[in-house]
């Protein structure tokens, strides 16, 4: 071993840099049992967890589904659903990776990994959510020529209806749950989406939307894009505290803790140019990406490595070793200056 | 040295001995580089530096506890399957555990790192060290994050809502699809909890490999008398190889 006055300047050709180096420990070693500490931390975690779960047990808020939707609120629905059908629901007009919507994808400058990645789920709300359900219903003539009219007839006369439709839904009512909507001329498109509407309410709705023709499946993307298309969704999570401007990132149903590590990406959130920018998700990402790699190189990077050094809360840490340096160095001065005999040697063995 | 193989059906523990046909053996070789580098005294030694002597240094130890909890009540709740806890009052209790254990990693987890920091515990060739507890913090965070994507109730599904615009932003959205419920719950107990642990681990052998950091200033150690227990657990060289 070197002493710290040798390898304090230089070793190998390279300075001794004290936020990158260290002196080697000549001091004392002690008893010291991992084993028996982690049996320890693990005896008071199980302790603490089962405790926690005991008393607070854990949230479990039952899923929307499209029926409960519907039932809940059919004219929230039918709004929703005549937006996707002349394709201006959130999920028409999104962009990649579910279509191709001109100018949707967010950036900042050149730096577009949205667009470059392209549509990789793909969903035609109009078909997705709308003509196709409605042609897995049987034995309805009516809904059948309606579908048929409103496929055969030009764009301009498809939007005409459907803004006629748009306006009276914005009138509807729910009476003993069904829906009633104002007369109007929105032609077959009052048909398509009350049948719609009763096909949710059924449950038949949830059923069709899942994207796997097989008979097990797991892709709840198109439901779930047409349930927060709605209002009912978002509205549940404004109570539960859960939207973006309630910190939701990091919120849980009830008064439970969620992901509380999440408080940096969520105030990115909460402050401009991010909470109103229609990029304002590609800038939080970015910033928080930034933050990682500064955060994991930081060893590399002069000035920060020196935090740790120049705030001085290693002597809080480290409160003992630094007391017990002082006692030893006065006591070395002590003894120096009064004998020569041995210094330290016998406090400092085990 | 002898070796007898004939005779005995089961192989001494001292035959994997440094025979010199077998200098060039990858097994050999690759033996004699584990111990080099973490001999058995510096893998699990019984005496740390008079340091090492802070409440900080529980948290480290607290979060391996913590996510050996996470692990073992995820895996009951793989056992019985996803819907289980949804329906039976054991199974909520024990994705109760699943929810605290998680709670607890996580607080124990960051008040190590921030001590960590603090310490500038890369110092002294730990740079590896540190770099392999951030990215294993990291990759904590997304396996919490498909975790709370994968609980089938409201929360998840207004999660997954929520963070598809900021996933797919980035493009990861085309590979990485918030709403498919079977992607996220892979992800959640098969692919994110195999890094973590072999980050985990791989950290914990770099901790044992380089030891813990020295406070900065050591003043006069020339004056401290070394206690010639343990040698072993002495810390390495501590000039970097490389600026």
């Amino acid at each position: 071993m070197s002493s710290p006055a040798e390898g304090s300047i230089h070793r190998r050709g390279r300075r001794f840099k004290p936020d990158r180096d260290v002196e080697e420990w000549h001091g004392k070693y002690l008893p010291y049992d991992l084993v028996k500490e982690f049996l320890i931390a693990l005896v008071v975690v199980v302790l603490l967890v089962v405790a926690l779960a005991v008393v607070f047990s854990s949230p479990d808020e039952t899923p929307v589904t499209v029926k409960s939707w519907s039932t809940a609120n059919p004219v929230d629905f039918a709004q929703t659903a005549i937006t996707e059908l002349d394709g201006t629901s959130g999920t028409a007009t999104y962009g990649p990776p579910y279509n191709s919507t001109a100018g949707a994808s967010q950036s900042i400058g050149f730096f577009s990994p949205e667009s470059w990645f392209g549509v990789h789920h793909p969903i035609n709300t109009a078909n997705d959510y709308v003509i196709s359900p409605l042609k897995t219903l049987p034995g309805q003539p009516g809904l059948d020529a309606a579908i048929a009219t409103y496929n055969s007839a030009s764009p301009n006369q498809q939007a005409s209806w459907t803004a006629a439709y748009e306006k009276a839904v914005a009138h509807a009512t729910s009476e003993g749950g069904t829906l009633k909507v104002p007369a109007g001329p929105y032609g077959p498109v009052g048909e398509m989406i009350g049948s719609l509407t009763s096909m949710a309410r059924s449950g038949a709705l949830d059923g069709a939307l899942l994207s796997s023709r097989q008979f097990y499946g797991t892709d709840y993307t198109k439901p779930l894009l047409f349930i927060a298309d709605g209002t009912y969704l978002s509205d549940l999570a404004q109570q539960q505290h859960l939207t973006g401007d309630q910190w939701g990132m990091m919120n849980e149903t009830g008064n439970y803790p969620g992901q509380a590590w999440l408080w940096l990406y969520t105030l990115g959130y909460q402050i401009p140019p991010m909470n109103s920018s229609s990029n304002g998700d590609l800038q939080v990402w970015a910033i928080m990406m930034g933050l990682t790699v500064v955060l994991v190189f930081v060893p590399f990077i002069p000035g920060l490595r020196s935090i740790p050094r120049l705030s001085r809360v290693y002597r809080l840490i480290w409160r003992q070793h630094y007391r017990e340096i002082s006692r030893q160095t006065l006591d070395a001065g002590s003894v120096a200056a009064a004998t020569t005999a041995p210094h330290l040697g016998d406090s400092a063995s085990p | 040295m002898t070796v007898e193989t004939d005779s005995v059906s089961e192989v001494p523990v001292d035959v994997a001995a440094d025979l010199p046909e077998d200098a060039d053996q990858w097994t050999a070789k690759l033996r004699h580089a584990a111990v080099e580098a973490l001999p058995p005294q510096r893998l699990m030694p019984d005496r740390q530096p008079a340091y090492v002597a802070s409440w900080i240094y529980v948290f480290g130890v607290l979060t391996l506890a913590a996510l050996a909890v996470v692990i073992v009540t995820g895996s009951v709740l793989s056992i019985f399957g996803p819907t289980w806890w949804h329906v039976s009052s054991t199974g909520l209790f024990v994705n109760s555990l699943h929810l605290w254990s998680v709670e607890v990693f996580f607080f124990a987890m960051v008040v190590h790192l921030w001590g960590k920091f603090f310490m500038a515990a890369w110092r002294g060739r730990r740079r590896a060290t540190w770099i392999t507890g951030v990215v294993s913090f990291v990759v904590s965070v997304g396996a919490a994050f498909t975790g709370y994507l994968s609980q089938q109730n409201f929360d998840s599904q207004w999660i997954s809502t929520q963070a598809k615009d900021g996933i797919n932003s980035t493009g990861a959205g085309a590979i990485f699809n918030v709403t498919n419920f079977g992607q996220m719950l892979m992800w959640h107990i098969m692919l994110l909890p195999l890094v973590v642990v072999a980050l985990v681990g791989l950290h914990v052998l770099l901790v044992r490999r380089r030891g813990v950091v020295p406070p900065f200033d050591l003043p006069n150690q020339h004056e401290v008398v070394v206690d010639p227990g343990n040698l072993t657990t002495a810390t390495a060289a501590n000039l970097e190889d490389q600026s």
